[in-house]
């Protein structure tokens, strides 16, 4: 994945076909973006019918549905060794970050093979070799990891930057606060991202969110913040462009709020009843990043059938992650007790 | 050899371990100064601040930032001030260091020291004195070190900082003055009980400043021509079964000795191993002492209430060696 997809600040529009094409998106860029987010999009989904038709997932499985443009955005300004924390919402993250879908699916599956060897399933699920220091099923936690990660490359003198993402409900936690704090207070090259679907599992955030911006608490420790579209691809990337290109430059951190929306439930089995009636279908409609980037590309006169191909691809490549990790056997009995620790551990001393 | 305190000791084990390896640094509210114990003091002038870094009164992300930067190849070394305070950080020690190279199916390693300076020190009331070392033994993927004295202190922490788990480190704060020699080519090693004390009447098993008071007690008993064996466990995950149950197969008579409130105590654990072990080689049902489940005070009399003394550990010990009631 290149560095520089899209300068920094050239944000001018032009009207072309009666609808607005950004000047400097090139095709085969945005085909690119396009083709992410639909391989995310096509992973969540044979997650959710691996769930949902066949009970091979066996714990919560929490979708990025309608998120894919902030994983995309963003991941496409970083490099394999820049490193990243993630939530349990983190399989798009992880996917955009550069890890094999297969690996991720037999993780998801508790399969032998699987990224965590089947020990950690969806919301642990980390892949060490492309950066990806983790999902993780504590909400908030990852804020202050991610810090650390950037305050290690400082202090190792390592060119890597950190991006740390989060939901909007993980900033009302102290790790925020913590974390934010500890990487203005070290100057620490990290980009935090509140990616905001508007709930916490079934809480509308808002409600329970005192003030009415989260990029004024990180303002308020000195951050350069923004607030962002996080339903359109290309704005998140030109966001993301500016803010990690000056991190790369300054070292100092920065924070983007991506607003974007959770089209499913909190996990695959939840109906999401307590959202007001006909919102999931409208914002469906009218916001989803995929349908989106299509319009943008078809204005630009990218045939249907091109964006059909990419999409049928993508849907190909993680129904085959789907029957390899349907094939792969379950770890070894023994793993059990491996990777504990080496000092008292219990393959020789479970007692 | 040479005598130092076991404040120094230590902090001579890390500087020498900073000296070998960049990748060891030190972490912690006001180290900048030495410390709230100056357990730290003149490492910054060595190391520089950022290797020797302050942080801000914000233990969780102490304890979460020193866990990234291992994750990324540093070896923190993390001061909590008091392990009341670590409490704050309790997610992070326990869901995320403990768990990481578990979950994550061994991609990752948390070589990390955590220091947590513990018990009861000059009237410092409930929440600047507790003994929480059980908690951490009952956490799958954590160390835990109870150093008593110089030699251990410095043995320990060389170890700890080599370790590549993540190593809860509780030092006793009532005994940064104690004085002893130490032995730098005496390595330490987890899992391995010193005995202090031979005999072959009882034996008093303790850790941590508790084994400084065993080991007094154990002096007032031969007084009494009763000969104790007192076993520092050092380390109580792992922890040295075979040194207590091999004492006990001599002795016959287990007395085990902590600071810590003595409901659901390591104790526990120690007396239940012999109990399932070897309970045919007991003389006399085992016995542990420890605080009772009261909270400590500020008053030093009613902090004396909740503190183990060598004093009541000789008089357990000679109670066990009475004769049965007939
Ligand atoms: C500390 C903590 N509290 C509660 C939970 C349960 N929980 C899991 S996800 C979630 C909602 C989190 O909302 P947000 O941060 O907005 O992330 P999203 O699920 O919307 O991606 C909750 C409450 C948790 N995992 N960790
Ligand atoms: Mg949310």
């Amino acid at each position: 994945m290149g560095r520089t997809a899209a300068p920094p600040g050239a944000a001018e529009e032009a009207g072309i076909g009666g609808r607005v094409i950004r000047r400097n998106l090139d095709i085969d860029t945005g085909l690119d973006r396009l083709a992410m987010m639909e391989r995310i999009r096509a992973f969540e989904a044979a997650a959710e019918r691996a769930a949902v038709d066949e009970g091979l997932v066996l714990g919560a499985i929490h979708l990025s549905t309608g998120q894919e443009a902030v994983a995309t955005g963003i991941i496409a300004h970083l490099d394999r060794a820049d490193y990243m924390t993630s939530t349990h919402r983190g399989h798009g993250h992880t996917i955009a970050k550069g890890a094999d879908p297969v690996a991720m699916m037999k993780e998801l599956l508790g399969r032998e093979g699987g990224c965590c060897g089947g020990k950690g399933g969806s919301m642990h699920i980390a892949d060490f070799g492309v950066g990806m220091l983790g999902a993780n099923g504590v909400v908030s936690a990852n804020i202050t990891i991610a810090a650390g990660a950037a305050h290690g490359v400082k202090l190792l003198g390592g060119d890597q930057i950190t991006v740390c993402f989060f939901g909007d409900g993980a900033a009302n936690r102290g790790p925020f606060l913590e974390g934010i704090n500890w990487a203005g207070v070290f100057d620490l090259p990290i980009l935090f991202v509140c990616e905001d679907n508007r709930y916490s599992a079934s809480t509308r955030t808002a409600d329970m969110t005192a003030g009415d911006s989260l990029a004024d608490r990180a303002r308020a420790m000195g951050l350069t913040a923004a607030e962002i579209d996080g339903n359109d691809v290309n704005a998140v990337a030109e966001a993301a462009a500016g803010a990690i290109g000056r991190i790369r430059a300054t070292g100092r951190p920065e924070f983007l709020h991506a607003v974007t929306y959770r089209q499913g439930g909190h996990t695959y089995f939840d109906p999401a009843a307590y959202r007001p009636p006909g919102e999931a279908a409208r914002m469906a409609e009218t916001t989803d990043p995929i349908r989106r980037q299509r319009e943008l590309l078809a204005d630009a006169g990218v045939a249907a059938a091109q964006m059909d191909a990419i999409r049928a691809e993508a849907r190909a490549e993680m129904e085959a992650a789907l029957d390899a990790a349907r094939a792969a056997p379950w770890p070894p009995a023994a793993s059990a007790f491996a990777d504990v620790q080496d000092i008292g551990s219990p393959q020789r001393e479970p007692f | 050899m040479a005598v130092m305190s076991y404040a120094e000791a230590a902090k001579q084990a890390i500087a020498e371990a900073m000296r070998a390896d960049p990748r060891v640094w030190c972490v912690g509210e006001d180290l900048g100064r030495g410390g709230v114990f100056k357990q730290y003091v003149g490492l910054v002038e060595e190391f520089g601040p950022a290797r020797v870094s302050d942080a801000p009164i914000s233990e969780a992300a102490i304890m979460g930032a020193a866990f990234g930067a291992a994750l990324v190849g540093t070896r923190p070394i993390v001061e909590m001030r008091f392990a009341d305070f670590a409490l704050c950080a309790t997610d992070e020690l326990v869901n995320q260091i403990a768990k990481a190279r578990y979950m994550f199916g061994g991609q990752s390693r948390a070589p990390m020291v955590i220091r947590k300076p513990m018990g009861m020190w000059r009237s410092s009331a409930a929440q600047h004195s507790q003994s929480l070392e059980a908690w951490y033994a009952h956490i799958p993927g954590l160390v835990v070190v109870c150093p008593s004295t110089p030699q251990d202190n410095y043995a320990m922490m060389k170890a700890a900082i080599a370790c590549d788990d993540p190593v809860v480190y509780l030092e006793h704060k009532n005994i940064w003055a104690l004085e002893g020699e130490v032995d730098p080519d005496a390595p330490g090693a987890f899992g391995q009980a010193r005995i202090r004390r031979q005999g072959g009447d009882v034996t008093i098993v303790s850790w941590s400043d508790c084994a400084n008071r065993a080991a007094a007690a154990a002096a007032m008993l031969a007084e009494d021509g009763i000969d104790a064996e007192v076993i520092d466990l050092i380390s109580l995950w792992p922890w040295d079964k075979a040194a207590v149950l091999g004492s006990v197969a001599r002795t016959g008579r287990l007395l085990v000795a902590h600071e810590a409130v003595a409901v659901g105590g390591f104790g526990a654990e120690v007396v239940a191993t012999v109990a399932e072990r070897a309970a045919h080689r007991l003389k006399v049902p085992p016995r542990r002492i420890g605080s009772p489940r009261g909270l400590i005070a500020y008053a030093p009399n009613l902090e004396d209430q909740m503190r183990v003394t060598a004093e009541a550990i000789a008089a357990a010990a000679r109670q066990m060696m009475e004769p049965a009631p007939a």
